[in-house]
């Protein structure tokens, strides 16, 4: 499916791809980062503003209901995206962090005290680290780590002992944003189930890569950002099982999220509405419909064929260079390398290639106990989309030559 | 000695002779090699100026009415950035420090190295340079 024709015409469905930059064709190889908008999603959030923008679940005019249903709509195809038992599972936030926040703040409010205890592990991004230290610190509640391998695996033996009386809440990520490494969340969530522990999964990473059934995986909360899976920024989702939402509080207070309101009372709406308090995001919502409608034409196991073939090729090639050390040796992983050349520190490294057109991460990426771990200040990542091809790995190569000659 | 302008004269006239920006940054590399280098008991966290992507150490001396810097980093490029910052600055007195102008660096094209997500670079440097002259100025010259 993915030959030289194809994927041509695929890109020619991302604009921003075709450009150069200091005079050499852009190559986009940070898409863990964000990763790049097809045509047909800009034009569902353009056509939104030029059409039927207007404030949602409150007007009885024509502009108001056409919003709300797309709204609605669109809940509805992440609803199926994920797998969900009910659309109102899914509630809309800003993104993963918004997501992983909310949880923090209303599950602490109601289920931590003192002396409990909250499982993380060690590949976590900061986002899913500081929102439980700081739920943490207000409750004096403990934050526990499942600690790694040297491949980047995580050590399950460890993980069990950590789930005794005092624990409260498992959040960990499906995929690692800095070493690709796919957890085996399905069974990380079975062992916490075994002990009446639920679990939160930071799917930051995986949800445009890798089919997600949270029914299948039985998680009690989700989180993930719309902006990694060929949608625009500013939006993304919170699923929780329906049971365990209705217990929790809300999060912040606001329109939208009441049912009544006196000064002496206010009752709370009833799920999705109850955490989402004033405007929601409409037009990015209904853009977020549109790249899951791209990516079920795509296919995700296809995406994720050509993605892993793309690794592959880049770690076979990346190994070629001489003093190159990849970051993330999982069996499991997406399409992520993380690596160093030689001791030339990324930063510099990072500024070569930026020089040369390709687009890399470099640093910690939102991961300083993981760069902890491994005792290095960070690594140059490289992670790929359905988009990229073998002539930009090429590319890639050549430059990481140039830089080479240049540190040498 | 050289003032602040001559100084920053020097450099650009040096980074014009480059057409291209691989032998700039070459050029930047080898500079990275020529810094004056902090003494090794002040490479600790006090001197370090925090940012993201690099570290770099900072220190700063007064004597004779003058203020010397020396530095490190872990990256060559942020270092050599520093070096020529040390070159336009180190050597001169307090006010002649706090008063630079730095739009030298605009004309050598490291105007991106001032972006935010390079924060390590110019930026947060030229601060904690300018800071460290306010300081000895303040401490040393006032009221005297
Ligand atoms: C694993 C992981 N979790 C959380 C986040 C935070 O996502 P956002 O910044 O979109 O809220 C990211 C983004 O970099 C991530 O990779």
């Amino acid at each position: 499916m993915f030959d030289k024709n194809f994927i041509n015409k695929l890109r020619e469905q991302f604009p921003i791809l075709h450009q150069q930059v200091y005079n050499q064709p852009l190559v986009y190889f940070d898409n863990a980062a964000t990763n790049q908008k097809p045509l047909r999603v800009i034009n569902v959030l353009s056509n939104y503003y030029c059409t039927i923008n207007s404030n949602i679940h409150r007007g009885v005019h024509y502009l108001s209901q056409q919003a709300t249903s797309a709204f609605e709509e669109s809940r509805k195809s992440v609803q199926q995206f994920i797998n969900a038992r009910h659309a109102h599972e899914i509630i809309f936030t800003r993104g993963t962090t918004e997501s992983i926040n909310l949880v923090a703040s209303s599950f602490s409010k109601k289920y931590l005290s003192k002396g409990d205890s909250i499982v993380i592990s060690a590949m976590e991004h900061h986002s899913n680290i500081v929102p439980w230290q700081m739920a943490c610190e207000a409750t004096e509640a403990q934050l526990k780590v499942i600690p790694i391998d040297q491949s980047g695996t995580l050590m399950m033996d460890a993980y069990e002992k950590l789930l005794d009386a005092n624990c409260k809440l498992v959040a960990v990520t499906h995929v690692s944003n800095t070493l690709g490494t796919i957890n085996d969340i399905k069974t990380i969530i079975e062992i916490a189930h075994r002990h009446n522990i639920p679990v939160l999964i930071d799917g930051a990473q995986a949800v445009s890569h890798i089919k997600v059934d949270v029914q299948q995986l039985d998680c009690d909360f989700y989180c993930f950002s719309a902006h990694k899976m060929y949608a625009p920024m500013g939006i993304g989702v919170m699923y929780g099982k329906e049971k365990i939402l209705e217990e929790l509080p809300p999060y912040q207070g606001g329109g939208e999220m009441i049912k009544n309101v006196t000064f002496e009372k206010t009752t709370y709406n009833e799920l999705p509405f109850k955490f989402e308090a004033g405007t929601p995001n409409v037009g990015d919502a209904l853009a977020l419909k549109e790249a899951i409608a791209f990516m079920n034409e795509l296919g995700l196991g296809q995406i994720n064929a050509w993605e892993h073939e793309l690794l592959d090729y880049a770690t076979q090639k990346l190994l070629e260079i001489e003093g190159v050390k990849i970051y993330g040796t999982a069996q499991q992983k997406t399409s992520v390398i993380s690596f160093l050349l030689g001791n030339i520190h990324p930063y510099d490294a990072g500024i070569i290639l930026d020089k040369l057109g390709i687009a890399v991460r470099t640093g910690h990426h939102c991961t300083q106990p993981l760069m902890d771990f491994f005792r290095i200040p960070g690594t140059i990542r490289v992670s790929l989309a359905v988009y990229n091809t073998r002539e930009e790995i090429d590319a890639l190569i050549k430059a990481l030559l140039t830089v080479k000659t240049m540190f040498g | 000695m050289e003032t602040y302008t001559e100084r920053t004269l020097t450099i650009i006239n040096e980074f014009g002779l480059f057409t291209d920006w691989m032998d700039k940054y070459n050029f930047i590399i080898e500079m990275g090699k020529t810094m004056p280098l902090i003494d090794a008991k002040y490479k600790t966290d006090t001197y370090l100026i925090s940012g993201c992507q690099s570290q770099v150490w900072l220190f700063a001396e007064y004597t004779g009415g003058k203020v010397c810097f020396s530095a490190d980093s872990d990256a060559i490029i942020t270092k050599g950035i520093v070096n020529i910052l040390i070159r336009a600055l180190s050597g001169l007195t307090a006010s002649e420090i706090i008063e630079a102008d730095m739009a030298f660096i605009d004309r050598i094209g490291l105007r991106e190295h001032l972006s935010p997500t390079r924060s390590n670079g110019l930026n947060s440097m030229i601060k904690q340079m300018k800071l460290y002259a306010l300081v000895f100025k303040t401490k040393y010259e006032t009221n005297k």
